[in-house]
């Protein structure tokens, strides 16, 4: 099933990906050969199958309720792009 | 052994060679790191070479000795791949979006390593956010496969594979979601593991797809495979889907014999699509293990045809989620200006991401979308739990599965890069083993075209101990895996 | 509102658990931090980081579904919810969506007839919080703070089955106590812990189909809940009799202005691409848990709500008062269960005087200044009649002012009642000769003198005379000649 450029378009702002002019025709190009390519899953009888939660079937475990984690502020903003006062910046957003 | 020639051993040879007092750690880092000088820039293994921490942590190695106190791989130098978080250092993933991302912390596989002495000599470099089978993705370049260096040592770690194959690294880390480190290893003539999932911790290890990757190793030897293994393997309380599972001394499971193990072939594995020169130097490995007791038996397993689409619904659909977190916002890339949030998130994302992250998280986020869910991630997932079962139905038979790694030796860079299907075909035969979770090994057994070819074994769950073994055996009878390519000699 | 309209209501409400740490990651959960300082790697999504499931989220979650009677799923499994939001650091939240936690449960609240009704819980499930953002005084700017990202969320899901605003604020208190009663959330609403989404649609009465619905988000007081539901069902009961539709939409309520009005939306559509997280695996969940579980649930409102009226007599509109907050159930059972006066009459007292003494210093009744069994002591005064009601009044004041017990005050200010006979016939022979006038009067009939008399006496024993006494020995005295 090959897709069209709105779907791609609708996938892109979906998935925040800005993909230029000049290279849209080659991603539904090469997309829609993806998506035909894992269409034969549809060929699988999967009936009563139950799909798989964890290749090995296990629980998940619990942790005990304690805090463990001091404050890095600091040494993690090292990496940040934008901060003001500890705080993480972001464009405005208007609600 | 003078200095020039300390390159030549494996880990274990070296770590001997410590003990008795050969050498020293700096005298072995030393003259890795030259090696390293002398030879990356045409083979672009590295993205990061950690020279001074190296000489730092030798020293201390080599102190530690002397009074007595020795871990397992007590100054014994290792390579990174550029997947795994390490404190202080450069974490890239091979990408731009990473391109200055220092990690505030390392990751479980890193501490345990370093926990037993291991000195990093530096990250490699890996098909960026590990997808692709070429390492042709990374932001950083291109890897070159020392064999030929206009062929492609395989992805996604191909920094890894090529840099132990050409003898400026004894070993390095590697991770394996679809034949990341399986697939390299066997085109670049080198031994790489691949354990069972839950094994090893993924905690540190940058995902793209949770239910498939795992940490592994590149190495010259099983035997190597097996003491980095002991190391890196076990429960980790950071990580859900870490097993808890009781951790074998695989060093002391090597010397099992041939006898008496079981040999499951896939017919279908041996089909036209398989070069004829790969064939021919795999049915040759398998009758080496025949000559030394092994059986060979027919398996089926209906379902593996569906292993490349399966593994190309799921893999996508976890990783265009998993790399939602890269927004510019608290680390990573962020794009000049944004005018407003929609903005920030594309443009920086769209900038810090490759062609194939990006054909890759759009396929991810389309499977995953509304009306397409059921037929695509449900039913790959119910299809993955077909596969799963045929395995575990031919494992009551056998006990491991042979085959071919990869259906070619290396292809030439550049080849592959236009048709997204035909590179995804080059993980036909590892696959299957991530989508159920199986522990794979994949060991040098001939040449084709004088390219590396490898055997590839699949266990069932925590069968480690019997890959390794018969691994070893095969590599005591065999000298493949000790063959050097010209001019790293 | 016309009768013509049927309004359907459906609350999701969420509540933060009072856990110590995140959901997911040791990181700390405490109120009022500097921003992100309790926000760690796990918490901030960074690259790498992995999830691991904080065991006492589980046991909450167990405890609120057993106390409405649900179904705790012996399996359970999260899923990722994507979108992109900057308080949404791995842009996923993991919460659950198949398979919740809980599911199918029940509560009642009494109606506005005051009939009990049933309002069932399809689900509640478990989910991270995000973190914050700040808009103001950064400029071009939003800030966000991941402190809050990573708290540990109930999400409870009613059936629509709520009628009106009204029951609607019923369901949302009744769940404000339990969740406060089983001690796994503070239902704090000012900082954030307690908060309501309303879904709101309307139908021509006697109409089975359902109305298009929109939800008014982040409710967070149960003023606002009621008020924003009655502008929203205006609203659209307007809309729909102008001949127009319902726009399915996601609203804000401005308290400002009183008014609901569209949300800028989150994101251009609402496709979450919901699938199981591959960083967690399903929680399985034992019989023997769900028991262990169950012999810590403390006695529910409904039940303590039951047993004061059958214990202690008391009103039922007077118990529910008091078993809306646990520590004002527990201040009037210590109360009753050591006065020897009937419990109506300690109920009165908390829920008047008490209450009323409590709210002047906005108080809650933890930090209360007369103790439980200093109240019964006032009140058992009053029952042996050491005291008028109208003086224990006077003592109540000088109690909470600290002067000590109900005896103690009594003593030191004299305050108990005569009730000597003799000692009142004297005053009252005082008072009737020293007003021959009205005594003249009252015997030629004017029997509503009475109360002047009283009031005389009461102002001769300064108030301490016993009234009824007073009243019986005036009426014998006077009658005679």
């Amino acid at each position: 099933m090959s897709l069209d450029k709105d779907q791609v378009q609708h996938i892109a702002v979906l998935a925040r990906l800005r993909v230029a002019d000049e290279e849209i025709a080659d991603t539904v190009d090469k997309l829609s050969r993806i998506v035909d390519f894992v269409d034969q899953l549809s060929q699988a009888d999967t009936a009563d199958v139950v799909p798989m939660a964890h290749p090995l079937d296990a629980a998940q475990r619990l942790r005990p309720d304690v805090v463990t984690e001091a404050d890095r502020r600091n040494e993690f903003q090292e990496n940040a792009p934008a901060v003001s006062d500890g705080l993480y910046l972001v464009p405005k957003v208007i609600e | 052994m003078s200095s020039s020639d300390l390159h030549t051993q494996g880990l274990a040879q070296l770590a001997q060679g410590l003990e008795q007092g050969d050498f020293t750690s700096v005298e072995l880092v030393q003259a890795l790191l030259g090696r390293i000088d002398a030879h990356d820039k045409e083979l672009n293994a590295f993205v990061t070479v950690t020279a001074d921490a190296a000489l730092q942590a030798a020293e201390k190695s080599d102190q530690l000795r002397r009074k007595g106190e020795n871990g397992v791989l007590n100054g014994l130098p290792i390579v990174h791949k550029d997947i795994f978080c390490t404190r202080g250092v450069l974490t890239t993933c091979g990408s731009k979006m990473l391109e200055n991302f220092v990690s505030p912390y390392d990751a479980t596989v890193v501490e345990r390593l370093a926990g037993a002495g291991a000195v990093m000599l530096g990250k490699t470099n890996m098909d960026e956010f590990a997808m692709g089978s070429s390492n042709e993705t990374s932001y950083f370049g291109p890897v070159k496969n020392p064999w030929d260096l206009e062929c492609s040592p395989g992805g996604s770690s191909g920094g890894s594979a090529a840099s132990v194959a050409a003898r400026i690294a004894p070993a390095a880390t590697g991770t394996d979601t679809g034949g990341s480190i399986r697939q390299p290893a066997a085109l670049t003539g080198t031994t790489g593991l691949k354990p069972t999932y839950g094994r090893v911790s993924r905690y540190g290890m940058i995902a793209f797809a949770s239910s498939l990757d795992q940490a592994g190793v590149i190495t010259r030897s099983a035997e190597d495979a097996a003491l980095l293994l002991g190391v890196m393997a076990g429960f980790d309380e950071r990580d859900s889907t870490s097993i808890n599972h009781p951790v074998p001394d695989y060093v002391a499971g090597l010397d099992r014999s041939l006898k008496g193990l079981r040999v499951g072939i896939v017919r279908q594995h041996f089909d036209a699509g398989l070069d004829e020169a790969t064939g021919k130097a795999v049915r040759e490995a398998l009758a080496v293990l025949e000559a030394q007791g092994a059986s060979l038996t027919e398996v089926d397993l209906p379902n593996l045809d569906l292993s490349v689409p399966t593994y190309y619904v799921v893999a996508p659909a976890e990783c265009s989620s998993n790399l939602s977190r890269f927004d510019g916002v608290r680390f990573g890339h962020r794009a000049e200006n944004p005018e407003d949030l929609l903005d920030l998130y594309c443009r920086s994302r769209g900038e810090g991401f490759g062609a194939e992250v990006k054909r890759r998280i759009l396929t991810g986020t389309y499977v995953l979308s509304a009306g397409y869910y059921d037929a695509y991630y449900l039913k790959a997932q119910q299809v993955r739990q077909l596969i799963a079962d045929d395995f575990r139905k031919a494992f009551a038979d056998v006990d491991v599965i042979a085959g071919p790694t990869a259906p070619a030796p290396a292809f030439r860079l550049g080849d592959k890069t236009d048709d997204p299907i035909t590179m995804y075909l080059n993980d036909i035969y590892t696959i299957g083993a991530n989508l159920a979770g199986l522990p794979g090994i994949s060991i040098p057994c001939g040449f084709a075209s004088e390219l590396p070819v490898g055997l590839h074994l699949v266990g069932p769950h925590f069968g480690e101990e019997r890959l390794l073994s018969t691994a070893h055996q095969y590599q005591q009878l065999t000298d493949w895996h000790t063959r050097c390519p010209e001019g790293y000699a | 509102m016309s009768a013509a309209w049927e309004v359907v209501i459906g609350l999701e409400i969420h509540t933060q658990l009072a856990t110590q740490s995140k959901i997911f990651s040791g990181a700390s959960t405490a109120y009022g931090a500097e921003p992100n300082t309790q926000a760690c790697l796990v918490d901030l999504g960074y690259p790498g980081v992995l999830p691991v499931l904080n065991e006492d989220v589980v046991r909450m979650a167990c405890k609120f579904g057993l106390a409405v009677n649900a179904t705790v799923a012996p399996r359970s499994v999260f899923a990722r919810k994507n979108y992109f939001y900057p308080d949404l650091p791995k842009g996923y939240q993991i919460s659950q969506y198949e398979l919740p936690i809980v599911e199918h449960g029940e509560l009642f609240i009494t109606d506005e007839e005051g009939n009990e009704k049933r309002i069932g819980i399809t689900r509640a499930h478990l989910e991270e919080d995000a973190g914050k953002s700040i808009h103001e005084g950064l400029d071009r700017y939003s800030g966000i703070d991941l402190n809050r990202a990573g708290t540990p969320l109930l999400e409870i899901v009613s059936e629509p089955d709520l009628r009106s605003a009204k029951e609607a604020v019923a369901y949302m208190r009744k769940i404000h106590t339990i969740v406060r009663y089983l001690g796994i959330s503070d239902g704090n609403m000012q900082e954030g812990s307690f908060r309501c989404d309303a879904n709101v649609s309307v139908r021509p009465r006697g109409e089975n189909a359902f109305g298009t619905r929109t939800e008014i988000k982040n409710l967070n007081s149960f003023r606002f809940v009621e008020r924003a539901i009655n502008f929203e069902v205006e609203r659209q009961i307007d809309v729909l009799e102008d001949g127009g539709a319902v726009v399915q939409e996601t609203r804000l309520y401005d308290s400002g202005r009183d008014e609901t009005r569209p949300m800028r939306s989150k994101e251009e559509a609402n496709d979450y691409r919901y699938f199981p997280d591959p960083d967690l695996l399903p929680v399985e969940i034992s019989g023997a848990f769900v028991e262990s579980v169950r012999e810590t649930l403390p006695e529910l409102p409904d039940e303590k709500r039951r047993r004061f009226i059958d214990d202690y007599a008391i009103r039922q509109d007077d118990a529910a008062i008091l078993t809306v907050n646990q520590a004002t159930a527990d201040y009037f059972e210590e109360a009753a269960a050591s006065a020897e006066a009937p419990g109506q009459v300690v109920a009165n007292w908390v829920i008047g005087d008490l209450s009323g003494a409590l709210n002047k210093e906005g108080l809650e009744i933890e930090a209360c200044r007369i103790s439980a069994s200093d109240l019964a002591g006032l009140v058992n005064r009053i029952h042996d009649k050491t005291i008028s009601g109208k003086i224990a009044k006077e003592v109540f004041e000088a109690m909470w002012a600290g002067e000590g017990s109900a005896d103690a005050v009594i003593e030191a200010r004299g305050l108990k009642q005569i009730t000597d006979t003799s000692a009142i016939e004297a005053i009252v022979d005082k008072v009737i000769a020293a007003n021959p006038g009205q005594a003249e009067e009252y015997r030629a009939g004017k029997e509503k003198l009475i109360g002047f008399f009283v009031g005389q006496v009461m102002k001769e024993t300064g108030g301490k005379a016993n009234p009824g006494q007073v009243n019986e020995i005036l009426r014998t005295r006077l009658s005679k000649s």
